[in-house]
């Protein structure tokens, strides 16, 4: 998409559970960069590891799961081996993060206002005074109105879709470069949603901020990011550029993800369905984990796992894009 | 379709929450009592076979007119009619009781985690005593089992060995257990991914075609309710801004509201239109606005709409509660870009 160094890159992530019935992959060779100013979208179903990604670059996985393999680096420094004092300094500072449930994020006892000029202070060479201009500034750019008067108000005195806006002023207001939002509008009704999500875009745009932004909301990451990887019982079926994934898919499950999705523009008769669901993470099918659902199966498939390859105008772990495999 | 007697109805009903503080604060504090009006007079009827969906967003009273309509909630005023008796009357009767079932939005949390799979469909057979012996029992919960897409041996499994959508599954099963004819769904596929949620809406639709079912379908979600409904109803704070045939409201939309929330859908074919998203949020129905309830976000509001509360009037095919609608003034807001391709 850009031919600028990227800002994230992950490499063959692989995070693992240990459980008593043995270990279980929860995130296996997982690879992707997101440049600068850039929104990569990560789709896939509940449990497919769109969530665990996210968690796993701003270093917070819950115990026990662990990065077993792999690097993450942020600005070509590697971030995934860091203890948990210098991430915390990453975390806020050069990684801003917004969760689905605003209520969950902010703390219940401090204003919001306390809560910007806090983040602000401690990361950025800011004093109190200054902290709290630039918090009523921030406020009144997520759009909250009398931003100088709400600034003093607890969380529990905004409303769902303005609390998600406070979450989002206290990701950006220490400027960071690289914003992991998970499932940031799912918690909303439309009309907020689309308040939220043309505001995240303009940021975005506007500051240079790359974002991952982690949803199962096909009709978000259809107009707000450049990129989308779909995932798949903890591996990216497919990646690339918005357009080419939504409306043109080339791995088969992706395909079958967006032919799923109800039109709003027609009435249909029966949707389109894929048969069966999502292998549990103790009982990932040997080959293509998605071999059994898939239409277009064939003998490889069964035996040996794809990884990304090239298929034309996006990335596809699918041996019929093997031109050798196809073949035989 | 449309002859056929309404298998339910739904007249002026309302429903009002008491959200006021403890006596004694609220005497010390000198405040009045405070009412939520989570359903303040709405009235339709859904006929035999039919799909009636009821879209809004959180907070507009939809659930409640769910729950409502089974009785789980009693009326504060009008009343519910279930094949011409009145809910309560019917109520009484196991047998009328029967007939209506209802679905949950959360499959994790309807469903007792203690309980084989097959208890739990055989629950309401047990309750109603539909078979007389534990042969008859088996075979039916392995029939509903089957009808569902599930296989007879999953009975003898516990809920937390299935998936979200395997689970709206078993729902489903345990709601058609009783042989009902009217089906109650709220947000069945809301907590679902959406290739799932695909798999129960065809199910759904299955269902109803082979066992005649009449579905009352609340949604937030305006393409799933496309894909399922014959008619629909926009709500808005407790009250229908509009009711209408189901493809007529995405031809023409007519309620400002209905327009402005169409106009709010993201757009996955990515013509490169901006979402145009609807200005401000939902009021507090503890303090609704004065007139329409609408009018604090509507473009087309005027003096009239801040004094006076609009009723449902028929226009077109369509009952519309807005009087821009009523005064032909609604030209002045464009067609959603959906309605607008249809054209």
């Amino acid at each position: 998409m850009s031919n600028l160094a990227p800002l994230l890159r992950v490499k063959n992530l692989r995070v693992e559970f240990p459980t008593r019935r043995g270990t279980l992959v929860a995130l296996d060779d997982v690879s992707f960069d997101i440049a600068p100013g850039e929104v990569l979208g990560v789709v896939g179903e509940s449990g497919a590891g769109k969530s665990m990604t996210g968690a796993a670059i701003i270093g917070l996985l819950e115990p026990p799961g662990r990065i077993a393999r792999g690097e993450i680096l942020l600005d070509g420094k590697r971030i995934d081996n860091l203890r948990y004092e210098q991430m915390r300094r990453i975390r806020g500072k050069e990684i801003g993060a917004i969760f689905q449930d605003p209520l969950t994020t902010l703390n219940p006892l401090y204003t919001v206002g306390r809560q910007l000029v806090e983040t602000m202070t401690t990361h950025l060479p800011v004093g109190p005074g200054e902290a709290r201009r630039r918090a009523i500034e921030w406020l009144e750019l997520v759009g909250i109105p009398a931003a100088a008067q709400r600034i003093d108000s607890y969380p529990h005195e905004f409303s769902g879709g303005m609390r998600q806006r406070v979450v989002i002023a206290l990701a950006l207001c220490a400027e960071p470069r690289l914003i992991v939002a998970d499932e940031p509008t799912t918690a909303l009704d439309v009309s907020i949603q689309a308040q939220v999500i043309a505001l995240l875009k303009r940021l975005a745009r506007e500051k240079g901020t790359a974002m991952m932004l982690v949803t199962h909301d096909m009709g978000v990451i259809a107009e707000t990011a450049d990129r989308v990887a779909v995932m798949y019982a903890g591996r990216i079926a497919e990646i690339g550029p918005v357009r080419e994934v939504v409306k043109h898919a080339n791995h088969p499950y992706s395909a079958g993800l967006m032919a799923s999705i109800p039109p709003l523009d027609r009435r249909v008769e029966r949707l389109a369905q894929i048969d069966g669901a999502m292998p549990r993470l103790s009982a990932i099918p040997k080959g293509c984990a998605y071999n059994p659902r898939c239409p277009q199966v064939f003998g490889k498939c069964r035996e040996l796992r794809p990884d990304l390859i090239n298929a034309g105008t996006t990335q596809a772990a699918c041996w019929l894009y093997d031109t050798e495999a196809t073949r035989g | 379709m449309a002859e056929a007697p309404p298998m339910f109805e739904a007249r002026d009903l309302a429903r009002h929450f008491d959200v006021s503080r403890p006596f004694l604060q609220r005497m010390l504090a000198r405040e009045a009592k405070r009412t939520l009006r989570a359903v303040d007079g709405i009235s339709f009827s859904i006929p035999k076979g039919t799909t009636l969906s009821l879209v809004g967003e959180s907070g507009c009273g939809k659930s409640t007119v769910a729950r409502l309509s089974v009785g789980l909630y009693g009326p504060t005023a009008g009343s519910v009619h279930f094949d011409g008796r009145d809910l309560a009357e019917a109520r009484a009767l196991a047998d009328q009781r029967r007939r209506m079932q209802m679905i949950f939005q959360d499959p994790y949390a309807s469903l007792n985690p203690r309980w084989r799979v097959a208890d739990i469909i055989a629950e309401p057979i047990r309750a109603f005593s539909l078979v007389r012996t534990r042969g008859e029992q088996e075979n039916r919960v392995a029939e509903l089992l089957t009808q569902v897409g599930l296989s007879p041996l999953d009975g003898q499994k516990f809920p937390h060995e299935f998936s979200g959508g395997q689970r709206q599954r078993i729902s489903i099963a345990r709601a058609l257990s009783s042989n009902p004819e009217f089906l109650v769904c709220d947000e069945p596929t809301s907590a679902l991914d959406v290739s799932v949620q695909a798999q129960i809406l065809n199910l759904m639709k299955e269902l109803q075609q082979r066992l005649g079912l009449t579905y009352l379908f609340i949604s937030h979600n305006l393409a799933v309710v496309r894909q399922v409904s014959d008619r629909i109803g926009v709500m808005y704070l407790g009250r229908l801004a509009e009711l209408s045939p189901a493809e007529s409201l995405f031809r023409r939309p007519r309620h400002p509201y209905t327009r402005a929330l169409m106009e709010a859908i993201p757009d996955l074919d990515m013509t490169g239109r901006e979402r145009i998203p609807v200005g401000g949020e939902v009021p507090s129905p503890i303090s609704p606005p004065s007139g329409c309830a609408f009018h604090p976000r509507c473009p087309l509001a005027n003096e009239r709409c801040k004094r006076e509360r609009p009723e449902l009037m028929p226009a077109g095919d369509a009952m519309v509660a807005c009087h821009a609608v009523e005064e032909g003034r609604d030209d002045a807001m464009p067609m959603p870009a959906i309605a607008r391709d249809a054209a």
